[in-house]
């Protein structure tokens, strides 16, 4: 297989890592605690592509038994990211709780602001302990 | 767009609009549950729980102070290795990939004798995964519970709690 054929016959998976790669950039980049959580959900529904995408067969159908003998996708990747939507939106919770949180806690839920006042509280810690 | 934008309610509708695009590509690729899960779940209760969110914390994000190239290294590394990765991948759609070669034929046949139920997506979880769908279900009890417990102390105080709709 040729660079191009290959390339086309491989799409799905570039696309996911595009599209995760995006999903990892948001995190690690941008300070906004709300803004990590939406990249790390990208970053999951890329995952959810890449699994769904390996399922699929050219010229099946949804696995749903019609009592004819018929090509399916294969029905084992749709469950497993059933669960981990299901999972993702546990974590997304969890994660938006500890926002709310934080909030509460420094005031802002920018990373950078929240590291200075960190650092600012364990001096004067030191300085009075 | 969503990496550009400070307006984070548009950030979080944004995403729910990709979500759902993405249920509708799940349908494409013939994962229906999958797909009808991404649009009720994905779509909608994550856009819900990111607006509660909101709604307590503030909705703009701050100018970052200063651009690091660092990011932008590592994320190019990251998809550069993994793309090299494909190479090892069997092509999109072909019949005979690994991955249904082994219990899937099985599960196939099984959902017809052994299971009696058209839907196969659903005999496998609730049948043949059963333990997996256990271990989910312990997951989010673990996780209605963590929420509970880290909204709980913020509105103790309170006179008259709002309604949080974060849970």
């Amino acid at each position: 297989m040729t660079g191009i054929d290959f390339i086309l016959a491989h799409y799905n998976y570039s696309a996911s890592i595009i599209l995760m790669a995006l999903g990892f950039y948001i995190v690690i980049s941008r300070g906004n605690l709300i803004k990590k959580i939406v990249g790390l959900n990208l970053f999951q529904v890329s995952v959810f592509m890449l699994y769904i995408s390996m399922g699929k067969v050219s010229g099946g159908t949804a696995p749903i038994l019609t009592g004819k003998p018929e090509l399916f996708s294969n029905p084992l990747p749709h469950v497993l990211i059933l669960t981990a939507i299901v999972v993702g939106v546990a974590t997304t919770a969890i994660g938006l709780a500890l926002i709310v949180r934080i909030k509460d806690a420094y005031g802002v839920i920018e990373e950078d602001e929240i590291l200075v006042m960190d650092r600012a509280r364990e001096q004067l810690d030191a300085r009075s302990g | 767009m969503i990496i550009r934008l400070q307006n984070l309610l548009s950030v979080v509708m944004l995403s729910g609009v990709f979500s759902l695009l993405s249920a509708g590509m799940f349908v494409t690729l013939d994962a229906v549950d999958v797909a009808f899960t991404e649009a009720a779940v994905g779509a909608g209760l994550t856009t819900i729980l990111f607006l509660g969110a909101l709604a307590l914390t503030g909705s703009a994000e701050k100018a970052p102070r200063q651009r690091s190239p660092l990011p932008l290294i590592v994320m190019a590394v990251l998809a550069a290795i993994l793309i090299y990765g494909v190479i090892g991948l069997p092509p999109f759609g072909s019949a005979d990939a690994p991955a249904h070669r082994y219990v899937m034929p099985e599960y196939i046949s099984g959902t017809q004798t052994q299971i009696g139920i058209p839907n196969i997506v659903s005999a496998v979880l609730a049948s043949y995964r059963g333990f997996d769908t256990l271990g989910e279900t312990g997951v989010i009890f673990t996780a209605g519970i963590g929420v509970i417990l880290l909204l709980r102390r913020r509105l103790a105080p309170r006179v008259s709690p709002p309604e949080d709709d974060a849970g």
